[in-house]
């Protein structure tokens, strides 16, 4: 007997490439961490919307969470630079090549601590990059010391509580201008995912604040980032859809009231009403919203606040269009008249 | 006004009877922000294009408006234009400081000074030249809100009388100054500088004996900065991405460079920039955006001083460590800490040899001229992609932000060269790339751009331990042979450093060395040494660090060899310490001045002749 074998043809997407080629090295980062969670949805989006890998640039400071671009992405460049020194990074690069899709995953150490100041400034010029910070309230690395972002009388592992108030990175974004501020959960996979992708085609920069507990230092009962806190506290503000710009606009949206956000790539984020009235372009209703979930304890997850107007930094430069990095010697060295015209003036 | 107050008495010590032509300098004592600057500049030009050699500096207070500040001018037939300690010609214009300024003077000096600071008084061996500078104003500046500005212009006139200076040249600088957008302004000013002149000339008796006199010495040169020639150099060099924080004495690097690449570097069609410069937040993210941009390929650079460096050092770690190409111009300022911001010198030789924690080592190129300046600043962007490192370019105050009579700056011929970059192509053929392996044995590893397409581009860049593929590791094999490596690509780069440049004298038993500007007060001091004392001496000029092998050689062939710099720790011996066996450290003997005005020679003669007769 014999059987004619057909090799089961390989998953690709429209780029023609696999998952694999998305994928990173092993983690280290320990089982169970939120930020490994995180590094899958960043796969998945990249591989789904099949933007090609070498047009990525990935960008970290130090901690935990800056050590996890070393597990996606492996066919992108990628800079794990100096604590809370990221924005920096990020921005000098997408000066360099404007070309380049910009990822940045930084920690709340990286950023609410030692680098809140770069953090500021990047949303000042709205670097065109997706910033996500892995919000876990406590730095890993150093074993388990608190960050700004924890909450007043969250406990360490020993029991001793945090007295100081936290930062709310969401927050501080919206105040210093930001264009598209987003809360997630490293356990909401679908809410992730949509969030990730409509970054991706939001021109700007997107700062997504997700919590992603940290399994060895943060997840016990005295904690607001453990994962159980976060389950029975999250409070998702609407349903997210997107849309990629390639394809059908009227496929696979349920039912319900539906706000449409038309991205800058052609994509489309659909956000679908949930309990409570949101209108996630006004930018004091966000504040409010965080001021009142703060309050009750509430996770508010979601589209806090998108803007698709604002040109980004590179815009607001004027660059030419080619990277930067590698004009070529006849346009970026001044000609010979220019030096002996420049001479003439200084006799 | 007395007759006596603008009849001067012959001084009764220091003749007038030789007459002193193209050897003098001019001392100006005003107050920071009262416009004093044009008229400095419009005297300098006037001797510069009378053909005399000539030089100007700014002694400024770190203030906006109040404080006492000088320019000096020094003219000098033989070509020297470092700072001269002893004036010749003051102009007192500042009632603050106008006593001690002329408390100061050598014997036989001239003093031409406001009538009302009652100057004559002081001292009887002195040439005093009282001016009545508001009855002179009034008359040729009606609108009194300019007058404060338009008087020092009087000066001029009156300088120019007594020096000789010819009238049509003020005029010529005064065109310079202004152009022809601001004609209006420069007549105003021409009517106050004739106004001085005129009144000089029916009034003052020359009693002393300096005057200027048409030489053909600078023909076809400029007047330029350093910090203006760095900015050229970086411009010509092509540089893309320029990240900075203010801060004195390096601003106006960056300002002049913004100032250029609106001129020459926006594309003719679009008017797109071909650059982009971008004031950071501080220097941490100044240094990180231009490290970064050097990542991704930019031609990248910075421009800081003393405080900025100490900010830039955790980055300038990582950029030896990932490797990463970036020009960093340190203007470098008095002190540590704040310091005095605007005094000069050659205070951060040691910090940035070895700047960072861990084992770091930067190269350094030292200039001494705008020419330099605008040379090494293109060769230092060739030096950080083939080298793939941060360079510094290490300028100070006194040549960054004064002017220098400089040659006009040759077209650089060779094109630019991007150093080890794969392409995709490139990729295509090997397969795949290791980027911190040392293939060609030069210690230089290959590297990839992101953004290139191709499968086998991508490579992750960390501070953290590395191996040769950029994997993370903690392995104590990887990090001593990836730390080898670099030692030896630091070897490598003393082959391809600018090169000193020496004269060796064969009776001199002594050698001077010194880098950037101390050259002025050195080559002086070499004439006085023979002159004065009949010590003959050698000459090397460093223009880089790592040394290269010259310098042993130098050091070998003279029995002592002095050391000239401008800090107080001697820090440029200090790096010739680390390298040298013991036999080569004795000889060396350390001349310093670290009070934050440009060397003269006549500190450096000093000190050697001291430490000589010792």
């Amino acid at each position: 007997m014999s059987t004619t074998i057909t090799p089961a043809s390989k998953k690709v997407n429209r780029i023609g490439l696999e998952v694999l080629n998305y994928k990173g090295s092993k983690t280290t980062l320990c089982a169970g961490c939120g930020h490994n969670a995180i590094s899958e949805r960043i796969v998945e989006c990249f591989y789904e919307l099949g933007i090609e890998p070498w047009s990525v640039a990935k960008f970290s400071g130090i901690g935990c969470s800056s050590k996890s671009p070393a597990y996606f992405l492996g066919q992108s460049h990628g800079f794990n630079s100096v604590h809370g020194r990221m924005p920096a990074v990020a921005t000098g690069a997408m000066l360099a090549n404007r070309t380049l899709l910009g990822l940045g995953v930084t920690g709340d150490g990286d950023t609410a601590s030692i680098g809140l100041g770069q953090f500021m400034h990047m949303v000042r010029r709205n670097v065109p990059l997706i910033y996500v910070i892995e919000n876990n309230g406590v730095y890993g690395l150093t074993k388990g010391q608190f960050s700004a972002t924890a909450d007043v009388g969250s406990t360490l592992k020993t029991g001793a509580p945090n007295q100081l108030p936290p930062f709310d990175c969401c927050a501080l974004a919206l105040q210093w201008g930001a264009t598209f501020v987003a809360r997630s959960f490293s356990g909401d996979k679908k809410q992730l995912q949509s969030l990730l992708k409509a970054a991706i085609a939001h021109n700007g920069l997107t700062v997504i604040d997700v919590i992603s507990p940290c399994v060895t230092f943060n997840d016990h009962d005295g904690s607001t980032k453990s994962y159980s806190y976060v389950k029975d506290h999250e409070e998702a503000l609407h349903e997210l859809d997107f849309v990629p710009f390639f394809e059908d606009i009227s496929v696979e949206i349920k039912e319900g009231e539906v706000r449409d956000v038309a991205l800058h790539d052609g994509s489309h984020l659909k956000i679908r009403k949930l309990a409570r009235e949101y209108d996630p372009t006004d930018r004091m209703a966000a504040l409010n919203a965080l001021e009142q979930a703060e309050a009750k304890g509430e996770v508010l997850t979601g589209v806090l606040y998108v803007n698709t107007t604002r040109p980004n930094f590179i815009d607001v430069l004027n660059l030419v269009d080619q990277p930067l990095a590698t004009l070529p010697e006849s346009v970026v060295r001044p000609t010979r008249a220019a030096l002996n015209e420049i001479m003439e003036e200084l006799r | 006004m007395s007759t006596l107050e603008v009849s001067p008495l012959a001084p009764s010590s220091g003749a007038s009877g030789q007459p002193k032509t193209n050897d003098f300098s001019i001392q100006v004592g005003t107050v920071n922000g009262s416009g004093s600057q044009t008229a400095n500049t419009v005297l300098l030009r006037t001797i510069f294009q009378m053909g005399i050699p000539v030089s100007g500096k700014n002694m400024f207070p770190s203030n906006i408006a109040g404080l006492p500040t000088w320019f000096t001018i020094r003219a000098s037939q033989q070509g020297y234009i470092g700072r001269r300690k002893e004036i010749d010609f003051l102009v007192a214009m500042n009632p603050e400081t106008a006593r001690e300024d002329v408390m100061n003077l050598q014997p036989g000096a001239a003093v031409v000074y406001d009538e009302p600071l009652q100057l004559r008084a002081l001292r009887d061996d002195l040439h005093f030249y009282p001016v009545p500078f508001d009855k002179l104003v009034a008359p040729v500046c009606p609108d009194a809100k300019l007058r404060k500005l338009v008087r020092n212009m009087i000066y001029d006139g009156v300088v120019a009388w007594l020096l000789s200076l010819e009238m049509a040249e003020v005029r010529n600088a005064l065109v310079k100054q202004f152009g022809k957008r601001k004609a209006k302004a420069a007549e105003l000013n021409w009517g106050a500088a004739q106004a001085g002149y005129d009144w000089a000339a029916q009034t003052l008796t020359k009693t002393d004996p300096y005057r200027a006199e048409r030489m053909n010495a600078t023909t076809g040169k400029v007047i330029i900065d350093g910090n203006a020639a760095c900015a050229l150099g970086a411009m010509f060099a092509g540089v893309t991405v320029v990240t900075w924080y203010p801060i004195t004495p390096s601003s106006s690097l960056v300002e002049s460079l913004i100032g250029y690449a609106k001129r020459y570097r926006h594309d003719p069609e679009t008017g797109k920039a071909t650059y982009a410069i971008v004031q950071a937040e501080d220097e941490l993210a100044s240094i990180g955006m231009a490290l970064s941009a050097g990542w991704a390929g930019a031609r990248s650079m910075t421009a800081t001083a003393g405080p900025g460096i100490s900010l830039m050092s955790e980055f300038i770690g990582l950029g030896y460590y990932a490797e990463l190409p970036v020009v960093i111009f340190d203007i470098e300022r008095v002190g540590p800490s704040t310091g005095l911001p605007t005094r000069t010198a050659q205070g951060d030789i040691l910090t940035n040899a070895i700047l960072s924690h861990g084992d770091t080592r930067h190269p350094m190129f030292f200039p001494c001229s705008p020419e330099e300046c605008f040379s090494m600043s293109m060769e230092a962007f060739e030096f950080a992609e083939q080298f793939q490192t941060p360079v510094f370019v290490m300028s100070d105050l006194d040549l960054g932000m004064n002017s220098w009579m400089a040659d006009p700056f040759p077209y650089p011929e060779k094109p630019i060269r991007r150093g080890k970059v794969l392409s995709a192509e490139d990729l295509e053929k090997l397969g795949s790339f290791a980027r911190y392996k040392d293939v060609d044995g030069d210690g230089i590893g290959y590297r990839t751009l992101p953004g290139t397409k191709h499968q086998a581009a991508a490579y992750f860049t960390r501070g953290s331990g590395h191996n040769e593929k950029a994997q993370y590791t903690e392995r104590e094999d990887d990090y001593i042979h990836n730390m080898e490596r670099l030692a030896h690509k630091f070897e490598t780069m003393r082959s391809h450093v600018p090169a000193p440049l020496v004269r060796i004298n064969d009776r001199a038993k002594i050698g001077f060395v010194a880098v950037g500007t101390s050259d002025y007060a050195v080559r002086e001091s070499c004439d006085q040494l023979r002159q004065e004392y009949d010590i003959e001496t050698s000459y090397m000029r460093l223009r880089a660090y790592p040394f290269t092998p010259e310098l042993k050689d130098f050091i070998q062939r003279h029995e002592r060899i002095y050391v000239v710099e401008q800090n107080r720790d001697a820090q440029l011996l200090s790096l010739m310490r680390l390298e040298y066996e013991p036999e080569l450290i004795a000889k060396l003997r350390s001349v310093r001045y670290f009070g934050g005005m440009p060397l003269d020679a006549r500190t450096v003669t000093d000190e050697v002749v001291r430490q000589e007769r010792k």
